[in-house]
């Protein structure tokens, strides 16, 4: 394919009809779940299909996301990284984060199903906050699991949340964080089905969660690869997100997948290192298993007892991963790389004093990579590289945590 | 394939000549101590109860309720391995009860599939309950429990179609598990309505018995559920013993109780 194509071609078609990316991805649910993930694929399916849903989604983006985001071309950090660095200013969207492409797709969903009340999961809250938006915007009832140590490290998004009318539910079983507030929000889908959508907030769990997710952030990537030709001429070398779940780097990366030429890389949260297990990189630092409905890789022990994740970026702090970048990663189609606490947050203060941007503590996770990828990119082309990377949050909800980590907060 | 003789099979066969349903018992392993769990087993079987269902602890139980999921916590926090399961199953084995194993997926597919069908014959379980495991994506187990003679027992819920319960039932050798309700286990005081449909659905497309399972925990809900089901599994009721007690020597005494109640209540169906 050429380079001034102006659509991504899509390559061979995945999930199958059952949800899976090869070996991973699946259906891994109590068959109570079963019937309404299967309304729900036959929805979406439908959805994608409709234009009138398109066209709705898209001017909802449009007009109240405010997308397409900028692609910048952030002059002062590419001399600090030896290499042309093209920021997907996610960050600029209503919510402040790529979530709220997903949630306004899912809102859509859950109206076009006749439900009236959505549930989700959060972490540091961010997804929990879009859920509340698109819940009001979209006039449903709104109930967030959080777990207790969630709630208390991040009491202004438990605010927000309630501001807008959510109810949310401080989730006091098992390590008390994300993975348990997903169990909890499972459990609660099991018993109030008929009327309830789970609103995910990444491309994990039982399909067709992974596959949708997808599609309703893929234009990141449509957006991205586009503005990429039109200010560069050509493609990026290569293009980089974070992974927690995964949900932003495969919406950046879906329309370059067809690009042989755009390498993607995913940088995973290595906490204090990847060899003091401290960490939250599971691809780079578990194993295959079965985790929240799908086969993946698996932060676990040696009896597949799930193993608690560590980062300092609570959305990036999950012991899995969603199974299509198990897959892109099996390929090799995608490469990933841990990114410790210290090297992303040591590129969160370079972003904020080269380009007065201050970066989600996951994005810092991209750009930190960036960095490191940068000279051996530039060595193996023999000349400056372009680099896309997806700054998929702002950075006020992490304020508290970057102020405290570069000790900067008056003493009260 | 679902021909193969069950191992559960002639326990059900007993249990309908003398009219009346199986109970089957739950307690996960190595809660709250592995030994602790065996004796608790052994009492079960002592006072009445005709099959334990051993849990394999796991650390994310996404259908259990706040019950097990603590006893679950408990035996983690205790260090109980999957082997150690393997013990447990063998030692309440040994008492003449058929025991089947429950078990969440990840641990089984972390042993290994094959190995760990091996090595449960080995220690007389008789097959495994499997709540988030689909017969889509069972393929191994499958072809495992075939090649060593174990029973599987997979899940029914209200809301499956008919077509989904008779793919299901096909699959399930031993019995079938049906979730008499929407929702995760835990002992209710109100059995569900939709329970006996979900039993009348699965009995126009399956011979296989019905084990119906989630929420009882008295010996009158156990009459009401025996009067349609061959199987009436107690989970919750019977952890919540062990949980509330301030001492082993009472736990078990509750647990002895119980299970005597509920072994009357099978015994005596509302048909």
């Amino acid at each position: 394919m050429s380079a001034d194509a102006t659509k991504s071609e899509v390559p061979a078609q995945l999930p199958d009809a059952a949800g899976h990316f090869g070996t991973f991805g699946g259906r891994f649910v109590p068959e109570a779940l079963v019937a309404a993930l299967d309304e729900l694929a036959t929805a979406h399916q439908a959805a994608m299909a409709d234009e009138t849903f398109r066209d709705e989604f898209a001017g909802l983006l449009r007009q109240y996301a405010g997308t397409p985001s900028l692609l910048y071309e952030a002059r002062r950090f590419s001399a600090q990284a030896g290499a042309r660095v093209l920021l997907k200013r996610e960050d600029l969207n209503h919510t402040g984060a790529h979530k709220v492409r997903n949630v306004l797709g899912q809102a859509l969903l859950t109206r076009r199903m006749g439900k009236r009340r959505v549930i989700a999961e959060t972490g540091a809250g961010q997804h929990g906050v879009a859920t509340a938006t698109a819940a009001a915007l979209f006039d449903l009832e709104c109930v967030v699991y959080m777990g207790q140590v969630d709630t208390e490290r991040q009491a202004l998004n438990v605010a927000r949340m309630r501001m807008l009318g959510a109810t949310v539910v401080p989730v006091t079983t098992g390590s008390r964080t994300l993975k348990d507030a997903m169990n909890e929000a499972m459990r609660d889908w099991v018993a109030n089905v008929d009327e309830t959508h789970y609103l995910i907030g990444t491309a994990a769990g039982p399909h067709p969660f992974p596959a949708l997710v997808r599609d309703f952030v893929r234009g990141i990537g449509d957006e991205a690869r586009a503005q990429c030709l039109e200010l560069t001429g050509g493609l990026p070398d290569a293009v980089t997100a974070c992974v927690g779940g995964g949900s932003n780097a495969l919406g950046i990366f879906h329309a370059f997948t067809g690009d042989p030429q755009v390498r993607l890389y995913g940088f995973e949260a290595g906490g204090e290192g990847m060899g003091t297990g401290r960490h939250a990189a599971s691809i780079t630092g578990g194993s295959t298993g079965v985790l929240h409905g799908t086969r993946t890789f698996v932060l676990q022990d040696d009896d597949g007892q799930t193993r608690e994740s560590h980062s300092i970026s609570a959305g990036l702090d999950y012991p899995g991963v969603g199974p299509e970048h198990a897959w892109l990663h099996d390929t090799g189609r995608a490469s990933y790389q841990p990114v410790t606490d210290a090297e992303a947050m040591a590129a969160f203060e370079l972003l904020c004093r080269t380009e007065g941007i201050i970066p989600a503590i996951e994005s810092a996770h991209a750009l930190a990579g960036t960095l490191a990828i940068a000279p051996k990119l530039a060595a193996e082309l023999g000349r400056q590289p372009t680099i896309v990377v997806n700054l998929s949050g702002r950075g006020d909800k992490d304020v508290h945590t970057a102020g405290e980590y570069f000790g900067i907060l008056d003493k009260e | 394939m679902s021909e193969r003789t069950s191992r559960i099979g002639a326990a059900f066969d007993k249990a309908r000549a003398d009219g009346r349903a199986l109970l089957v018992g739950c307690m996960p392993a190595g809660f709250p101590t592995v030994e602790g769990s065996i004796a608790a087993m052994k009492a079960m079987v002592a006072a009445g109860v005709d099959v334990i269902e051993v849990e394999i602890p796991y650390s994310d139980p996404v259908m259990d309720g706040p019950v097990i999921q603590r006893a679950s916590d408990i035996a983690l926090a205790g260090g109980v391995r999957t082997r150690d399961t393997l013990r447990v199953i063998e030692a309440v084995a040994a008492t003449g009860a058929p025991v089947v194993t429950m078990t969440y997926w990840n641990p089984i597919e972390h042993y290994g599939v094959d190995a760990f069908a091996r090595d449960l014959a080995a220690a007389g379980g008789t097959g495994l309950v499997t709540p988030d495991l689909i017969p889509e994506e069972a393929g191994e187990w499958l072809a495992a429990s075939d090649a060593h003679g174990l029973d599987r027992t997979f899940l029914v819920a209200p809301s499956s179609t008919d077509q989904r319960l008779a793919m299901t039932a096909a699959h399930c050798r031993g019995f079938v598990y049906a979730t008499a309700i929407m929702g995760v286990t835990g002992a209710r005081s109100q059995t569900s309505q939709a329970a006996p449909v979900l039993v009348s659905r699965l009995r126009e497309v399956t011979d296989l018995p019905v084990g119906v399972g989630l929420g009882v925990g008295t010996g009158a809900q156990a009459a009401t559920v025996a009067g349609y089901a061959d199987a009436v599994i107690v989970g919750s009721a019977l952890i919540r013993c062990l949980l509330d007690a301030s001492d082993e020597a009472s736990g078990l005494a509750a647990l002895r109780a119980l299970s005597a109640e509920l072994a009357e209540g099978v015994r005596q169906p509302d048909r």
